[in-house]
């Protein structure tokens, strides 16, 4: 599955990404924002009106808006929500 | 080496609270200039340690990383570097990271902390991180980092004290014994070690009740989001034309009176008409549109400074990508309703250069204010005040239609230039939708009175040298008594030849002698029509007005009228808009070339509009 056809909500990890379909500028800022093989990310916002674009991805505490060309570039696999709640009450220390 | 004082850095990612912090560090005491070459911006000021040595202060823009994707990532890798000319390498840096978001920030943070330069971090925006319930511990954070760390709240000036403590020792230290480069991670690793570091520097983290995340479930729906954005824009521009307008008035009679206490004082003499016609008027006309700047620029600081800003793009984005554009474009565009100038100066944070020139070259299509007192003064005189619906008159349709007929143009436009003269790979958007804030009363002011004093200093050079070439133009030959002074004048003569050239769209003479003056700005065509027609002296602009209407109906036809307001719809008069593009794409090309397809664009539109009212029997 790509990141565009993601839930909205449902966290996700991304497992590859086709770089190379990317522009090499926008490549290296998603990267830089952390979007990047084995990240956990979750679908927020999806299109306006009737549009389905842009997207907006939530990354950690930050969110990042992008279009849904740089989001049909990632395959992703959802993780379970259980797993996301481990992902928080992990770092409880 | 032999330099001159101490400089130190801000460094950090976008959304850091960089800005803040500087403002908070340094005051009202900033120098704004443009790195040399390039255009972005230098903020630059004075910083008193602790122990009284006096600082220079940079903040550096915002970067993801030292591999620049955009001029501004580029100044920031060079400064840091010490190869950016004529700027010395920072003797410390300051790492801003956004308390909320260490993960992320740490990575950049790694990067720079890889080069060995003296180095502090300030955690900021911590009280931000605590309203999230997260509790941070800076003593881990400083261990595994190996320099200090400081809490920081730029905005409630908390730990600003201990930032310069620990940069001055920063200072010392490096005397001593300059810090080693370290080894050089790759970016996974970074990323690895900053979840790491990040997660060993949580006390605690209570479930997350984000605010931002509840704001943006309204603002970001698809639905819910457009319509609120359009009731925030229908409010900002009921703002500029309504709040503003009791000061434009004021400043409008101040300068008229300024003229006419000069016209009292001074005897009657070329330099007395040089200084009341040709600087105060000139002048004047374009410090008039100081509140209505002043008034946009106070709801696009509050915007931004709240984080709005970046969720209208998001908005927008879709509609902007449909002409080759991205979301970023919107805000200059917005700017630019105003004033195309400060729009223009805007389009600095669009990082994709193709992008940035389109937007650039269509910025002057969005109606700004100058156009304003042509139209009123136009559509006053020429179209009949009667209801063409229930609610909706003629005048306030034809104005709509123009305002609509500048919006399309640029679309249309903004789609033949990207598959053109801008032609490349049609820009993405991707753009981190920063948390949600406060903005502070400080931060606010400081922002308008940076932006008042940009303008004002350009009125005050550029403007003001136009206006007095321009009255020279007029005044120049001298007339021999008895005879007419425009007539004689170098402007005179040029405009019997442009009038050859505008005839076929239905221009006279007269109007081609307005056309000239109002090459510094557009609102000046009024009163240069005015002039003449020679309607009377009075400075009340209502009566000139319907004097002045009575004169143009005499002497017109619709038909010319309306092929006049469409001619300002695309007419790029106003040399403010033409220095400024030179300015921000480096040289007269661009320039050049807007002047260029806009004259053109100006000539085949009232062309149009003409022979189609004449076709209509309307002449």
């Amino acid at each position: 599955m790509t990141l565009d056809q993601l839930p909205l909500g449902t966290l996700a990890r991304i497992d590859s990404v086709d770089w190379p379909a990317l522009v090499p500028e926008e490549a290296q800022r998603l990267r830089a924002l952390g979007l990047d093989e084995g990240a956990h990310i979750r679908l927020a916002y999806r299109g306006v009106f009737l549009a389905r674009d842009p997207l907006a991805v939530e990354i950690g505490r930050m969110t990042v808006a992008l279009r849904r060309v740089h989001a049909r570039a990632m395959h992703v696999t959802p993780v379970g929500d259980d797993i996301a709640d481990q992902s928080l009450t992990d770092v409880r220390v | 080496m032999s330099r001159g004082p101490t400089v130190v850095a801000l460094v950090g990612n976008p959304n850091a609270g960089k800005s803040a912090l500087f403002n908070a560090l340094t005051g009202a005491r900033q120098k704004i200039a443009n790195y040399p070459g390039v255009t972005v911006e230098r903020k630059a000021g004075r910083l008193l340690l602790p122990n009284g040595e006096p600082v220079e202060l940079v903040d550096l823009p915002g970067t993801y990383g030292l591999e620049a994707t955009s001029p501004d990532e580029e100044v920031t890798r060079r400064v840091i570097m010490g190869e950016q000319p004529g700027q010395a390498q920072p003797d410390v840096l300051v790492i801003v990271l956004d308390s909320s978001n260490l993960e992320q920030h740490l990575v950049l943070a790694q990067e720079v902390l890889e080069l060995g330069r003296p180095t502090v971090v300030a955690l900021n925006m911590i009280d931000l991180a605590e309203r999230d319930g997260l509790v941070l511990d800076p003593a881990a954070l400083s261990a595994e980092l190996g320099v200090p760390v400081i809490p920081t709240v730029a905005v409630r000036r908390r730990g600003l004290g201990d930032l310069g403590a620990a940069v001055a020792a920063a200072r010392e230290q490096a005397r001593a014994a300059p810090p080693q480069p370290r080894a050089h991670l790759l970016l996974p690793e970074r990323r690895m070690m900053a979840r790491t570091m990040a997660r060993g520097a949580v006390l605690s983290e209570t479930s997350r009740h984000r605010l931002h995340a509840r704001l943006d479930r309204v603002l970001l729906h698809p639905w819910l989001g457009p319509p609120v954005l359009f009731a925030l824009l229908f409010i900002v521009f009921q703002a500029v034309f309504s709040w503003a307008k009791p000061f434009q008035d004021g400043l409008d009679g101040l300068f008229s009176a300024l003229a006419d206490w000069l016209r009292g004082e001074m005897p009657a003499s070329l330099l007395r008409d040089l200084l009341t016609d040709g600087v105060i008027a000139g002048v004047g006309s374009v410090i008039v549109f100081l509140p209505q700047i002043l008034v946009l620029f106070f709801f696009i600081l509050v915007m931004e400074a709240t984080g709005y800003m970046a969720r209208a793009a998001f908005l927008m984005d879709r509609l902007m990508a449909g002409v080759g554009l991205s979301g970023r474009s919107f805000i200059p565009l917005l700017s630019s309703f105003a004033c195309a100038v400060p729009g223009i100066m805007s389009t600095r944070s669009i990082t994709d250069p193709r992008d940035r020139l389109t937007t650039i070259l269509i910025a002057p299509m969005m109606t700004c204010s100058a156009r304003l007192p042509v139209y009123a003064v136009i559509i006053a005189a020429f179209i009949p005040a009667r209801q063409v619906l229930p609610g909706i008159g003629l005048q306030g349709l034809v104005l709509f239609l123009l305002y609509v007929a500048g919006i399309v143009g640029a679309m249309v436009v903004a789609l033949v230039f990207r598959r053109t003269v801008t032609h490349g790979e049609a820009s993405g958007f991707i753009m981190e939708l920063p948390k949600y804030q406060l903005p502070t009363v400080k931060d606010l002011a400081l922002g308008l009175f940076q932006r008042a004093w940009i303008f004002l200093r350009r009125a005050g050079t550029m403007i003001f040298t136009v206006a007095v070439v321009l009255w020279l133009l007029l005044n120049f030959p001298r007339a021999e008594p008895g005879k007419d002074q425009v007539d004689a004048s170098i402007a005179g003569h040029i405009a019997n030849g442009l009038a050859v050239v505008v005839e076929p769209i239905g221009f006279n003479r007269d109007i081609a002698l307005s056309l000239i003056p109002s090459m510094a700005a557009r609102e000046v065509a009024v009163s240069s029509l005015a002039t003449t027609y020679a309607v009377g002296s009075s400075n009340d602009d209502d009566a000139r007005a319907v004097g002045l209407a009575t004169e143009l109906k005499r002497h017109w036809s619709l038909a010319t009228a309306l092929a006049f307001l469409a001619w300002f719809v695309f007419a790029p008069q106003c040399m403010s808009t033409i220095a400024v593009t030179r300015r921000e794409t480096n040289g007269w090309k661009w320039p050049a070339f807007m002047l260029g397809y806009l004259f053109a664009l100006a000539y085949a539109f009232a062309g149009l509009v003409y022979w189609t009212a004449i076709a209509f029997g309307l002449g």
